[in-house]
């Protein structure tokens, strides 16, 4: 038989717990990214003379492969004396990677603020500090949270990438469950059904959250 | 970026590569690592064709096909959108052999990113045609033009360069996501890495050297779909004014 309904509910609960890691690491590594990326697109704009060194250092986060971070983090940093554990090392390299891709949407959506706003706050004599969190940062999140979730989701699409450092997560189990049975169909076809549900939900999501924000801002 | 920053950090790279080849402890790595290099490089040319075509002609069928491909492609769409690239290598390489279709893992990692890449290019395909101005449409129809001649005459000439940049995104997910089929027993850049660090733990040398060759190869592209755009969108009245 090709698919077995009663290996499927033996494996469910396994799989279900493997999930509840892969949700972790999604939610640490992006509160990260989301973190990093504003400081980085913030200093970029507040800190003269940083722009170059930050376009270069994004460029090159974006353009070499996630995996290759990834085991970067977990073999390279150890012999300069930090040992992280696996967990650790891929949610790290997960979340500087969406850093870089994030620090660009904050980037957008400052550019997005008319100039007025900037000019304003000189007048009033604002301090860049209060500049950034009473009048810049309230105005420019709000129309860029839906790119914001793109990244969330498909971050959440990566993290299968932490089984190549054996992280007890979703595909790491899956493939455990595998060799240990030789039954591969079920277990990797009901993690892809997860991811496929988990994106289509969030999707469904971010359109709604899309349609809420257009009401609110008034342009 | 500018295209002269990108090309700086090209010239950078190469420099580095250069001289870190001079040095006893790196050399030792590179004939290896370049041999895994050439398999990378074949897997993303073959992938981002499929993913072209397969892009191509999702966003066609979900255009204009007859509503029961018009489903197929959109499932299609969906799926290999929706499932993470890593979970699609694992389902053809384990569980397809299971229903009795064995490919060998290089055709696998090909089929794989090139359908997981075309899924999302479709997207930019569509949107590419559907954002040709209105009035070259009806113009179209004003002269009595068939579909077809309206969209190989008119419709996709000025499409294709709005699809330049997006599919540079691509091509460039598409070449970092190749790492993955180290994990499919390939011999890739990333596997290479890989085995040579678990038999000589010389951690540093190997690691740098990889992350500055798939730099050198991103840049490389980069820097190509930039020429290619600045070409297709010369005569066009478009963008910026150089």
């Amino acid at each position: 038989m090709i698919w077995d309904w009663s290996f499927t509910l033996e494996i469910l609960p396994v799989l279900a717990q493997a999930a509840v890691v892969s949700v972790e690491a999604t939610l640490i590594s992006f509160v990260l990214a989301a973190t990093l990326g504003l400081v980085l697109a913030v200093v970029r704009i507040a800190v003269p003379r940083t722009g170059w060194t930050i376009s270069v250092l994004v460029e090159l986060i974006r353009s070499t492969p996630l995996l290759i971070q990834i085991f970067f983090i977990y073999f390279v940093f150890p012999k300069f004396g930090l040992v992280l554990d696996a967990f650790t090392a891929g949610v790290l390299a997960i979340g500087i990677h969406y850093a870089a891709y994030c620090s660009e949407v904050y980037r957008a959506g400052f550019d997005n603020i008319h100039r007025g706003q900037w000019e304003a706050s000189i007048a009033l004599n604002l301090s860049a500090w209060t500049t950034f969190r009473d009048i810049i940062i309230p105005q420019a999140i709000p129309p860029i949270v839906p790119a914001l979730g793109n990244y969330l989701v498909a971050l959440f699409k990566e993290t299968p990438l932490l089984s190549a450092i054996a992280v007890m997560e979703l595909m790491q189990t899956a493939k455990i469950i595998g060799s240990d049975t030789f039954r591969y169909t079920e277990p990797i076809t009901l993690v892809g059904l997860f991811f496929l549900a988990m994106s289509l939900v969030s999707a469904a999501l971010i359109r709604a959250l899309e349609r809420l924000l257009n009401r609110r801002t008034v342009r | 970026m500018g295209i002269g920053t990108l090309v700086a950090m090209l010239a950078a790279a190469l420099a580095v590569i250069g001289v870190l080849a001079t040095q006893q402890a790196y050399s030792l790595f590179l004939p290896g690592l370049l041999q895994g290099a050439v398999l990378t490089i074949e897997i993303a040319i073959l992938g981002s064709l499929l993913a072209i075509v397969m892009g191509v002609l999702a966003a066609l069928v979900r255009l204009y096909g007859p509503a029961p491909l018009r489903w197929l492609a959109t499932v299609y769409v969906e799926i290999f959108r929706g499932t993470s690239a890593l979970v699609q290598l694992f389902w053809l390489f384990f569980v397809l052999p299971q229903f009795g279709v064995t490919l060998d893992a290089f055709l696998v990692a090909v089929v794989a990113l090139g359908l997981n890449v075309g899924a999302y290019g479709s997207e930019v395909v569509r949107g590419a045609i559907l954002s040709v101005a209105r009035g070259q449409w009806e113009a179209c129809t004003a002269l009595n033009m068939s579909r077809a001649q309206m969209l190989r005459r008119v419709i996709l000439p000025q499409a294709f360069v709005a699809m330049i940049p997006p599919w540079g995104n691509l091509f460039i997910e598409l070449l970092k996501s190749t790492s993955l089929v180290s994990l499919i027993t390939l011999s890739d850049l990333a596997f290479k890495a890989q085995q040579m660090n678990q038999n000589t733990f010389k951690t540093i040398p190997i690691f740098t050297l990889v992350l500055l060759m798939y730099l050198v190869m991103s840049l490389v592209l980069t820097i190509g779909m930039r020429l290619l755009e600045r070409r297709a969108s010369a005569g066009l009245a478009r963008g910026k004014a150089a």
